[in-house]
Formats: structure tokens, C-alpha cells, sequence
């Protein structure tokens, strides 16, 4: 298994930059997700880790050797594609062997670690097949033998879920997740799929416009998102954004002036703020519950949102409610599945100021000090 | 329930397809005709073929003469082997060169790359007899007048550029990832092309090898200027032996030509499903 360190690297093409001052280091036996939109250059962060991509600038390590110059398989990498890119004309033992008989392995040899890769992915009945004559699930499944039995020192993963159907997803997921823990091996994951990236990574680095965002744990990112773009990327639905003006702020709170009038207190690190600048303040659609009754105006603990209900999805166990608040401010809400609210309706939100997020008119945020507090009370 | 259940629709769908089946059955005819007709008055006497040359042979016109001329002919077989030779290795020299060249121009990104695309493009554009007496200079020069060799350069030069056409168009349509995980294997750049991408496009390889083969097979031009002595002349030219200024040996031209289209059938008939793949490829995925 491998450790590998990424310093200061960077690609572009024919002079435009694609990638930018990529740091990053991948411990021993951690399952790292590269996250973020389409276009955020993952991908090709991916390819560059494998050798597929040359290296413009800064250095890959593994294992503390650099091997920026080095072929894929002098890498000791092993990477399973997005369309699972198995070699249409050969059985799932040919797939699977194929690496194998490269790197010169003897016949018998080939054979012991073919078996036993498909049994531990349950395809051991399909070895004699075509991939044509398998479903999608299947094919994934070789594809990840393949990987299996070459027994790299880093797994690289390109959206390899991003074919399956839903159901299917969440159970290759599964399976994916139990892997890593069997193998304790080392691998890199890239997805568009904020929830793969939650459940799946042991750490996650957001990327958007060739940089990386943050790195961190799933519930570091989702507790202290180190910008607007972090905190709009995870979590569904995505947050909402109010901007407010800045009354006062030190080290421990930040009074904030709410469009519309609301005056709150925020439990957050406004060391970086001035007085009087536009921030925007950031409310996670379950951290809303609706108002019961006519209860009395808010204490500066909680703010209050009032406004008309545009639209009610219903999920079962929770419903989304959309509330207008102006004509240009919607706010999304999780509320548990049994609240009765029509459209129409004219209702509160409240929300403890305690959870909400606090960004600079950069979109940098503000440390926010109340989760310990939250999770201690 | 389904689209023949209405009659009026069923009608006009019955009226579609005579129509596309009467088109397809004339041009057939149409092809077919002439090669119908030298097999049947190969079969025929000298008199039954210009008594009545459309006609089927009768007890009275019936004769093997021509094919047993033309069997019993030494030099014959000789010719048929230097077709032989000559067909196959250009055939193997252009489908081996024009892959492996349309492998580089698709996969590999270098200076020139374009100006060589585009160059080979020309070679289509330009038929190679134009170059006929310079290239008669050259394997003048290069001493390789009636040598086999000197056919077989040319064929290559001649079929190349549309193999590369071709081949180039099929391998643009292997998947990237296909590629970058044989990468990903360890698998050198010679058995990516070998081992992977070859095998996925043989139906294309199959087509360039029809389109090849056949004039190069036909061909009269270059074997009459380039090798026309009596050891050296290829099965196509060596049918005009037949012919003769004051008397033509018929039976002997129109066995020799059924025999000589007998190889040409049997690896059309080899390749034809592969062929059909290929041709339709990417029409029905």
C-alpha cells in the first residue's frame, strides 16, 4: 500500500491553465474523494496521479519517490474507468489475466488470483463470458477484479458509478466501501455525487475551477465549509443564502443586519469582518422547522423568516417546503413528513443562530464556534 | 396491435418493400449479367458462341475445351501464381502499413501530423496512373522492370491512402478509456495496437481488404508496363494471350476469366460478413 504526496501541481494546455497549486497528501490506506462540478479538472487530476496525463509543473510522489516521468504501471496503479473500458473481445478471465500476463505472471499464477478476485466480487460463474454478455452491474464488478488482481499499491476510481442504475448505485456503494476495508488499500475516487463522496471517503477534497476548495473529513466539510462554494456543494438541498450587513464583530460573534430587518447575534469568528460590510449568511434547509402557533418574537438565539409557502415536496419521511420571503429570496426547508402545509400557506421559519454560516463578501467564511458547543450541549 | 394490422397501411407497406426489392433485383441483374454470360459461353463451343451467344449450351454446344486448354497450360498456372502473389502481398503490406500509419496519424499528437493526414489524403485524389512513366523511370533505374516486386511497391502505394482513410475513421471510434486501461495494465504501445485495437477493428480491416483486393486483383495496367515477360505476367494479363490480332481463342479468354474470378469470389465470400459489419458499424448501436 502507498502513501502519496501531491506538491505544487499544476497542468495546462497549450498555456491555459487547467489545474492550479494542487497540495494534497493521501496517508497510507485512506479512501480519498475528489469531488466538484463537471469541468472542475478531477478527472484530470486523476489521469495525472496515473500517468495517463503528463505532469506540467510541481511534483507526484508515492511512497516518497517521485514518479512524475514514470509509465502507469511502473506506478503500481491500478484505475477503473467510468464506462469500465473492459477489452470487448476478450472473456472476463482474458480481462482480468490480461495485466497479469503482461507484467509476465506464469499461468497458474494468473489463474489462483483471477479465481479468487472473482469470488471475492461474486462474478467466479462468469469468467467464460463476453462483457457483452454481461449486465452493467457485472461489468463493474470485472472491471474492479481487474484492478483487484493486479494488486497495485493505489486504487484510482474515475466516476465508477456514474452508469448503474439508482438502486444499483447504492448497493455497488456499499460493496465499494467493504472493499476498501478488506484491501485496507489505498485509493483516490472522483465523483460528481456529493452523496458517493459522503459516504464513501474517508476524506474529501472539493475542487472547483482547478483548485482545491477544502480538504477535509465528510462532517469537517459539512460543519465548517471554508467558503460559499464548499457550503453550496455539499449537502441537499443546497443551502440557503440571505444577505445581511455587518453591525458589530470580534473573535466570538458577529451582530448581523438581515435583508429584511431581522437583527441576529452569530456564534462565529468575525475577526476578518468590518463593520458595516455586506456578508451573506448561510442557513441549511434542516436546521428550518416551521413556527407552531403564533409563537412570540424570537429571542436574538433564534431568527425568524416569515413568508408564503411556493411549493411542498413530499419525500416521505421529510417534506421540502419552499418559502418566499421577498420577491427575490426563496428559502428551502426540511420538515419532518407529518407537518400539514399546503401552498398558499403563509408560515415562519425559525432557525437557531447558532447553525447558521457566516461568508465574507469573498465568500470566505467565518469559523463558526457554536457546533462543539451543540454537540456538547 | 402492430403495424401491419390496418390493410390500407399494410398495403402500402407491401408496396414499399416491391418497390426497394425490384430496384435491388435489376441492379443485381445488371451486375450479375455479364459475369453470367462468360460462364455460360465459357462452357460453349467456338460455334455455339457466336451462333447464339445469349443462349444456354445444348447437347450440341456443350464442351470443356476452353478449361481444358487452359488447364493443360503450364504458363497459365504460373500466371495464377504470380496473381496470387502479388494480390497477397500488397494486401498484407497495406492492411499491416495502413493500420499501423492510421494508428499513429489518430492516437499520436505530433508536428506534421495534419500535413501527413493530408497528404495521404491526396493519394486518393490523385489516380497513381498519372505517375505511370515516372514510375516507369524509377523501377527502370532501381532495375526492377518485370520483377513482382516492383507490382507489389506499387499496389501498396496505390492503396494505401484510402486504407488509412478508412482504418483512420475505424480507430477514432475505440474508446479513449479502452486505450488509457491497457495503459493502465502496463501494456506497450505495439500491443495496444495489436492486441486491442486491431481486433476491435477488423470488420474495418475486412472492408479495406475488399476494396484493395479487387483492383489490384483486376488490374492490367501496370502488370502490361511494369512486368509484361512471360515469367512475370499476372493471370489478368495473361488472358490477353488468348487474343490475338487475326484469331481470338474465346473458349480459351472465357474459361481463363470464370477461373480467374474463382480466387477473387472465395475471399470476398471470407471477408463479406466481417465486410457487412463494418460497412454498417455504428449504424445500428
Amino acid at each position: 500500500m502507498a502513501q502519496v504526496e501531491l506538491s505544487k501541481i499544476s497542468k495546462s494546455y497549450d498555456g491555459s491553465p487547467v489545474l492550479q497549486d494542487i497540495d494534497l497528501r493521501i496517508d497510507d490506506g485512506e479512501l480519498v474523494v475528489l469531488v466538484g462540478p463537471s469541468g472542475c479538472g478531477k478527472s484530470t487530476l486523476l489521469r495525472m496521479i496515473c500517468g495517463l496525463e503528463d505532469i506540467t509543473g510541481g511534483e507526484l510522489r508515492i511512497d516518497g519517490v517521485v514518479v512524475n516521468h514514470l509509465p502507469p504501471m511502473q506506478r503500481g496503479i491500478a484505475m477503473v474507468f467510468q464506462s469500465y473500458a473492459l477489452y470487448p473481445h476478450m472473456t472476463v478471465r482474458g480481462n482480468m489475466a490480461f495485466g497479469l500476463k503482461i507484467q509476465g505472471a506464469g499461468k497458474a499464477e494468473r489463474d489462483t488470483r483471477v479465481v479468487a478476485a472473482a469470488k471475492a466480487l461474486h462474478i467466479d460463474h462468469l469468467l467464460d463470458r463476453l462483457p457483452r454478455e454481461l449486465s452493467g452491474g457485472q461489468r463493474q464488478r470485472v472491471a474492479i477484479g481487474r484492478a483487484i488482481v493486479r494488486e497495485p499499491r493505489l486504487f484510482l476510481f474515475d466516476e465508477p458509478l456514474s452508469n448503474l442504475d439508482a438502486a444499483l448505485r447504492v448497493k455497488t456503494r456499499i460493496e465499494l466501501a467493504r472493499l476498501h476495508r478488506e484491501l485496507a488499500a489505498t485509493m483516490v475516487y472522483v465523483t460528481h455525487d456529493q452523496v458517493e463522496a459522503m459516504t464513501l471517503g474517508d476524506r474529501i477534497v472539493v475542487m472547483h475551477e482547478g483548485r482545491i476548495q477544502q480538504a477535509g473529513s465528510p462532517l469537517e466539510l459539512y460543519e465548517h465549509p471554508a467558503n460559499r462554494f464548499v457550503a453550496s456543494f455539499i449537502g441537499s438541498p443546497t443551502i440557503n443564502f440571505i444577505s445581511a450587513t455587518v453591525l458589530s464583530a470580534n473573535a466570538e460573534r458577529v451582530g448581523l443586519l438581515l435583508q429584511g430587518g431581522t437583527v441576529i447575534d452569530v456564534p462565529a469568528d468575525g475577526g476578518q469582518l468590518q463593520v458595516g460590510a455586506r456578508v451573506d449568511v448561510g442557513i441549511r434547509p434542516e436546521h428550518m422547522a416551521p413556527v407552531q402557533g403564533n409563537a412570540p418574537a424570537p429571542s436574538p438565539d433564534v431568527c425568524r423568516f416569515d413568508g408564503e409557502v411556493t411549493l411542498v415536496e413530499q419525500l416521505g419521511e421529510s417534506h421540502l417546503i419552499y418559502l418566499r420571503l421577498w420577491d427575490d429570496v426563496e428559502l428551502v426547508a426540511r420538515s419532518p413528513g407529518h407537518t400539514q402545509v399546503r401552498i398558499g400557506d403563509r408560515i415562519a421559519l425559525r432557525a437557531q443562530t447558532a447553525q447558521l454560516y457566516v461568508f465574507d463578501s469573498d465568500g470566505i467564511a467565518c469559523r463558526r464556534l457554536s457546533s462543539e458547543v451543540l454537540e456538547a450541549a | 396491435m402492430n403495424q401491419f394490422s390496418h390493410p390500407a397501411r399494410r398495403a402500402a407497406s407491401i408496396g414499399r418493400a416491391a418497390l426497394v426489392h425490384m430496384t435491388l433485383g435489376g441492379y443485381s441483374l445488371l451486375v450479375l449479367c455479364p459475369i453470367v454470360l462468360v460462364l455460360l459461353n465459357s462452357i460453349k463451343t467456338r460455334a455455339g458462341i457466336f451462333d447464339n451467344p445469349l443462349g444456354l449450351p445444348t447437347a450440341l454446344t456443350l464442351t470443356l475445351s476452353g478449361y481444358v486448354k487452359v488447364l493443360g497450360n503450364a504458363a497459365m498456372g504460373h500466371m495464377f501464381l504470380n496473381s496470387v502473389i502479388v494480390t497477397g502481398a500488397s494486401l498484407i503490406a497495406i492492411l499491416l502499413l495502413g493500420a499501423m500509419a492510421a494508428w499513429g496519424l489518430t492516437e499520436y499528437g505530433f508536428r506534421g501530423n495534419r500535413l501527413l493526414s493530408l497528404f495521404l489524403a491526396f493519394g486518393i485524389m490523385v489516380p497513381i496512373r498519372l505517375g505511370s512513366v515516372a514510375i516507369l523511370q524509377t523501377m527502370v533505374a532501381l532495375n526492377l522492370v518485370n520483377t513482382l516486386t516492383a507490382l507489389v511497391l506499387v499496389y501498396i502505394a496505390q492503396g494505401l491512402p484510402l486504407a488509412v482513410m478508412i482504418l483512420s475513421e475505424f480507430i477514432q471510434q475505440v474508446p479513449q478509456e479502452l486505450k488509457d486501461a491497457a495503459r493502465c495494465d502496463g501494456v506497450g504501445e505495439y500491443r495496444i495496437f495489436f492486441q486491442v485495437v486491431l481486433p476491435l477493428i477488423r470488420p474495418a480491416v475486412a472492408t479495406v481488404a475488399v476494396f484493395t483486393m479487387v483492383p489490384i486483383w483486376n488490374d492490367l495496367w501496370f502488370p502490361l508496363i511494369l512486368a509484361p515477360s512471360e515469367h512475370t505476367q499476372t493471370i489478368t494479363l495473361g488472358v490477353q494471350q488468348f487474343i490475338g490480332q487475326y484469331a481470338t481463342d474465346w473458349n480459351g479468354v472465357l474459361a481463363a476469366l470464370s477461373l480467374a474470378v474463382l480466387p477473387i469470389l472465395m475471399l470476398y465470400a471470407l471477408f463479406s460478413r466481417q465486410l457487412i459489419r463494418g460497412i454498417t458499424a455504428g449504424a445500428v448501436k
